[in-house]
């Protein structure tokens, strides 16, 4: 199934020869694209198999891939558990009932979602040398999670406010009929809805900060782009290893985007069975929160 | 690292430093980058809203393969792979082609996520409009051009909105590619320099994108209500 259903009717005799004839051209088009590739990889000389094989060796993925990507997957884990945190602290302060918390709240959460991520990196990564915060070989690391933690919270923050915002009205309302305090209210009944409803958002989230991690390259942290590039640079063959690098990252990427597709649609289907528990009550009115395309 | 050179006053520091020169460059960056983006963006569009199984197809492996990747390592491959060792230069004047070759990456980057907010918002025409354009006579053509692209057009802003900030700030990503003009470059330069003021500094430049990035925001949701489709 596709979705150009909007678009397209079924095709007739004339639409599918039509089709055809698109299909070849189509075909052509990317084989003659790959061609030129192909053509300019032969032309220097990066076909060469002397440049490839130190790619399958035990050495490039014990001593660089591995290490890399063991590095690049901490720092994403830590700012996305760190990000969580902070994003739930300044959600819950632009929803607070006093209006101080939630201009300052507010204040934080579009300024580090609008600084790019990379400056962040830079200043912390001074930062900590010039204060001596951590010691040197792990000031890269922190400044890596704390800038990533700081644009992801900001991002996660607007998931828990948007989530909260799309819950039906009743829901607070109920909260309150019983007896809660509009802070309870929030704590115990609004905010966990959300929470659930953000699951896949927070997979999509994990995948920016992987990407993002490698923007880590420009401040020394040895993750996989700057172990690629120096085992590109030990065997001559930088083009070949940055080539795998990223082969690495589309396949982690796409594995974890697909996971997030699947709980997305696990949970649509659970509500459309009305299975979960209140469900009828109308929380399958609320549609999860708008998933902000991925900054990175 | 530890320079404490000519700790020098903040208001010295603009006379010394073009940060609105640096700002301008970024700026450019951008504003390139996004029109390329937007016309390859839309090609692979069409392709992924395409009957053509082949085309689809590229244009689904196109989304994959550049969504999934950093921005950093294509800009790293740019120039030390497809420039450094498959000798494709795009100016002979260096920092010219370094420019030119940040367009670049930002642009097939950028142009997976301009396919897929164009995609979202074809997603947000009902298949209803379609049936009723039908109903009433008109073809393929008239019906996607007068029924069918103008709602989706509407229903891709604010998508389109949240990719060109993102593209703004990742225009600091081409310091790698070897831009020493753009802010990223001029702020670690001027922090190294400058240590008593590192705050002040930063400061500085994350208002400038505060400033640069808001008003996009803004604007784009503002548009993105108006030309809402009431349904």
């Amino acid at each position: 199934m596709t979705d150009s259903t909007v678009l397209f009717d079924a095709p007739g005799p004339r639409g599918r020869r039509l089709i055809a004839i698109g299909n070849v051209v189509g075909v052509l088009v990317v084989v003659g694209g790959l061609a030129v590739v192909v053509r300019a990889f032969a032309e220097n000389g990066q076909l060469d198999g002397a440049l490839w094989s130190p790619l399958l060796t035990a050495d490039a993925w014990k001593n660089f891939y591995l290490p890399g990507l063991v590095s690049t997957l901490e720092a994403a884990a830590a700012s996305i558990a760190l990000a969580l945190l902070f994003g739930l602290v300044f959600g819950l302060g632009r929803l607070a009932s006093s209006r101080w918390v939630r201009a300052a709240s507010g204040t934080v959460v579009e300024f580090f979602r609008a600084v790019p991520v990379l400056l962040m990196m830079i200043f912390f990564s001074l930062f900590f040398a010039y204060n001596g915060v951590f010691q040197s070989q792990y000031i890269p690391f922190f400044a890596v999670v704390v800038s990533l933690m700081l644009y992801n919270g900001s991002v996660i923050a607007e998931l828990v406010r948007s989530g909260v915002h799309n819950l039906p009205r009743g829901q607070r309302e109920a909260g309150l009929a019983i007896g809660l305090t509009t802070g309870q209210s929030l704590r115990t009944v609004e905010v966990p809805q959300a929470l659930s409803a953000m699951l896949p958002a927070l997979l999509s989230q994990l995948v920016v900060a992987l990407k993002d991690s490698a923007l880590g390259y420009a401040i020394g942290y040895t993750e996989l782009l700057q172990q690629s590039r120096r085992l590109g640079a030990a065997h001559g063959n930088i083009l070949q290893s940055l080539l795998v690098a990223a082969v690495i990252f589309v396949i982690v990427n796409y594995t974890l985007t697909t996971l997030a597709q699947r709980v997305r649609r696990r949970r649509r289907h659970h509500h459309a069975d009305g299975g979960e528990p209140g469900a009828a009550g109308g929380i399958v009115g609320a549609t999860p929160p708008p998933i902000p395309a991925p900054a990175r | 690292m530890r320079t404490l050179g000519s700790d020098s006053g903040f208001g010295e520091l603009f006379k010394q430093y073009d940060v609105l020169g640096a700002f301008w460059v970024n700026i450019q960056l951008t504003l390139w980058s996004a029109l390329f983006a937007l016309v390859i963006g839309t090609v692979l569009a069409l392709f992924r809203i395409s009957p053509v199984g082949s085309l689809r197809w590229a244009g689904t492996a196109y989304v994959t393969v550049f969504r999934n990747t950093p921005l950093t390592i294509i800009m790293v491959f740019l120039t030390l792979g497809v420039w450094a060792q498959l000798h494709v230069t795009l100016s002979d004047d260096l920092q010219k082609n370094f420019f030119r070759l940040a367009i670049v990456g930002l642009s097939v980057y950028t142009a997976s996520f301009v396919c897929e907010a164009i995609r979202s918002g074809v997603n947000t025409v009902p298949v209803g409009q379609a049936e009723a354009a039908r109903a009433i006579g008109l073809t393929f053509l008239p019906a996607a051009r007068i029924v069918i692209l103008p709602q989706a057009f509407r229903g891709s802003v604010a998508p389109l909105g949240s990719t060109l900030i993102a593209l703004t700030k990742n225009s600091t990503v081409a310091s790698v590619v070897g831009v020493s003009t753009e802010t990223s470059s001029l702020m670690k330069n001027m922090l190294e320099f400058n240590s008593s003021l590192l705050v002040a500094i930063f400061l500085t430049f994350a208002i400038g994108y505060v400033i640069l990035v808001i008003p996009v925001g803004f604007a784009t949701t503002a548009l993105s209500r108006r030309l809402a489709v009431q349904r």
